[in-house]
């Protein structure tokens, strides 16, 4: 028997970890496995790896290695980079400008400081899943200590206008964030170009391992810690450094930044040859905006269909695929995203979201354009949606 | 997060399909929460000789219906009304409990399906158990 199918196309949720990534990640478990703290030479081993990665993390946004803390991934980056801020400036203010289709790692840390007092203004996007920069700036006011807007979209990977709110932050001396773990190792990122503050990154979306994330704090800014203990990552971040997890990070980011144009390239091939195949399903549509949208991500709606039906149905097929983010497949309620982009719940619950990553092949998009039609139209036969419209 | 037998009706979804001029039609649900069910019943001698169904919805929603019609097919009508969501949930060996609500549907159609059957035949109205199915959806956080 042929051996099943397997394609994975659902890059956003979590990568592969690179070969050479696990093959760098492996001494850090069987023969340098000490701890970066300890004087003797398995500690300063693991102390000078951990270093080198700092500065592998650093250079694939264009910071200088001191300016980067290793977290637990990109919710704990967040919550370290939202919570510090608010804490720390709460003298000075107690209000947040974010936007409305945050990942929730953003939305539910801001939803827990309004409990504590503190006010947020949730900034629309246009039917696009682009943020205003002029809405961004009208909703500055005299208390206002942080914006967090997000690099790009987690579902619709729409890259958001970030050097321009930074721009706007730096020059009305509010603390800029920006949650990049989507667009880090697919599209260019520079905190100094885009005058950003702070910046959440992840190893699991660059084919490193999970667990492991980092903040980027520019030199000056000041947070309050959240985490207490043995003082590791500056105070910021206390907790024995999670060593083959960094060192696997850091090698990530090397591999992802050398490969950065070509990869990006091949990316963005495979998604436009499956945006126009798509566009040949009769009443589908793409959600987000055309062009200004990661490499890797393709995100659709179907009338009449059931998001998880489909995905279940392509599964079948042998391909990995996600109805919008991997964590609300756990709730009912259609994706904040995709209604904050002005569609109706029925058409919120009929999305399909596929992302690449540079292992994908054209032989595997074709292949997928291939069943998808077909399972588009034996869900719409079931669909009493199809048959009454 | 599927039972097997689930993903095997969801796969192979008996009795997919419309009737025409049925004796009974039924529709439950609502789209805004990405479930909405109708269930199609041909009667004679208040036996149900055919059943079919539309589905939108996830894969619960379609299994459930598949069920639903396997385990109405030949029953007498009020037979068929006295099978409950739990029954269909059991046949399915088991639902997430997160399914429970809103995609497990399929009783309610049917029974919406017979009563449809009861007033346009024997112009009776009878009182069926469905669940309201009140939505909260947008106000939940």
């Amino acid at each position: 028997m042929p051996e099943k199918r397997r394609v994975y196309f659902d890059n956003s949720a979590t990568t592969m970890v690179a070969p050479e990534v696990i093959e760098a990640m492996l001494p850090y478990f069987t023969t340098h496995y000490g701890n970066a703290s300890s004087l003797h030479t398995f500690g300063q081993e693991a102390h000078t790896a951990l270093e080198n990665a700092r500065k592998d993390v650093a250079k694939i946004i264009g910071a200088k290695p001191e300016e980067i803390i290793f977290t637990a991934g990109g919710t704990e980056s967040d919550n370290i980079a939202i919570k510090g801020i608010a804490y720390h400036e709460m003298k000075k203010g107690k209000h947040i400008i974010t936007s409305n289709i945050e990942h929730p790692a953003v939305l539910e840390t801001c939803k827990a400081l309004e409990k504590e007092g503190f006010e947020v203004t949730y900034v629309k996007v246009n039917r696009e899943g682009i943020v205003d920069v002029n809405d961004v700036e009208r909703s500055i006011r005299s208390d206002t200590t942080l914006i967090t807007i997000m690099h790009s979209n987690n579902e619709i990977g729409t890259i958001q206008p970030i050097a321009e709110i930074g721009k706007i932050a730096r020059e009305k001396g509010i603390i800029f964030h920006t949650d990049a773990v989507q667009s880090v190792g697919k599209i260019p990122v520079d905190v100094g170009r885009e005058n950003i503050d702070l910046l959440t990154l992840a190893a699991h979306k660059i084919h490193g391992p999970k667990g492991v994330g980092a903040l980027y704090i520019r030199k000056g800014v000041q947070l309050k810690p959240i985490i207490h203990g043995g003082g590791h990552e500056r105070g910021l971040r206390s907790s024995t450094e999670n060593i083959p997890g960094i060192v696997g990070f850091g090698k990530a980011c090397e591999i992802a930044l050398a490969g950065l144009e070509k990869n990006a390239v091949h990316m963005q091939k495979l998604r436009d040859k499956t945006i126009e195949g798509v566009a040949g399903i009769e009443a589908s549509f793409l959600n987000g905006h055309r062009t200004m949208r990661l490499p890797n991500n393709a995100h659709f709606r179907f009338t009449g269909i059931e998001g998880e039906s489909l995905v279940l149905k392509l599964d079948e097929e042998g391909f990995a695929a996600s109805t919008g983010s991997a964590c609300s497949s756990h709730k009912l309620q259609p994706s904040h995203v995709l209604l904050a982009l002005g569609l109706k719940h029925e058409e919120a619950h009929g999305s399909l979201r596929i992302t690449f990553s540079r292992y994908n092949t054209e032989a595997e998009v074709e292949a997928f354009l291939g069943v998808l039609p077909g399972i588009v139209s034996e869900l719409r036969k079931m669909s009493p949606l199809w048959h009454r419209r | 997060m599927y039972s097997q037998i689930v993903m095997e009706h969801f796969k192979n979804p008996r009795n997919v399909g419309v009737i025409e001029n049925a004796d009974g039609v039924g529709t439950v649900g609502n789209p805004v929460c990405g479930d909405l069910m109708t269930v199609y019943i041909k009667v004679e001698n208040d036996i149900i000789v055919d059943i079919k169904f539309q589905t939108f919805g996830c894969a619960a929603a379609i299994a459930t219906s598949s069920m639903i019609t396997e385990l109405a097919k030949g029953k007498h009508v009020d037979e068929a009304l006295k099978i409950t969501r739990q029954n269909v949930a059991d046949n399915l060996g088991g639902l997430p409990p997160v399914k429970m609500h809103c995609s497990n549907l399929a009783a309610d159609a049917l029974h919406m399906a017979i009563k449809d059957y009861y007033k346009r035949k024997k112009g009776i109205e009878i009182e069926v158990d469905v669940d309201k199915h009140e939505h909260e959806h947008e106000t939940e956080e």
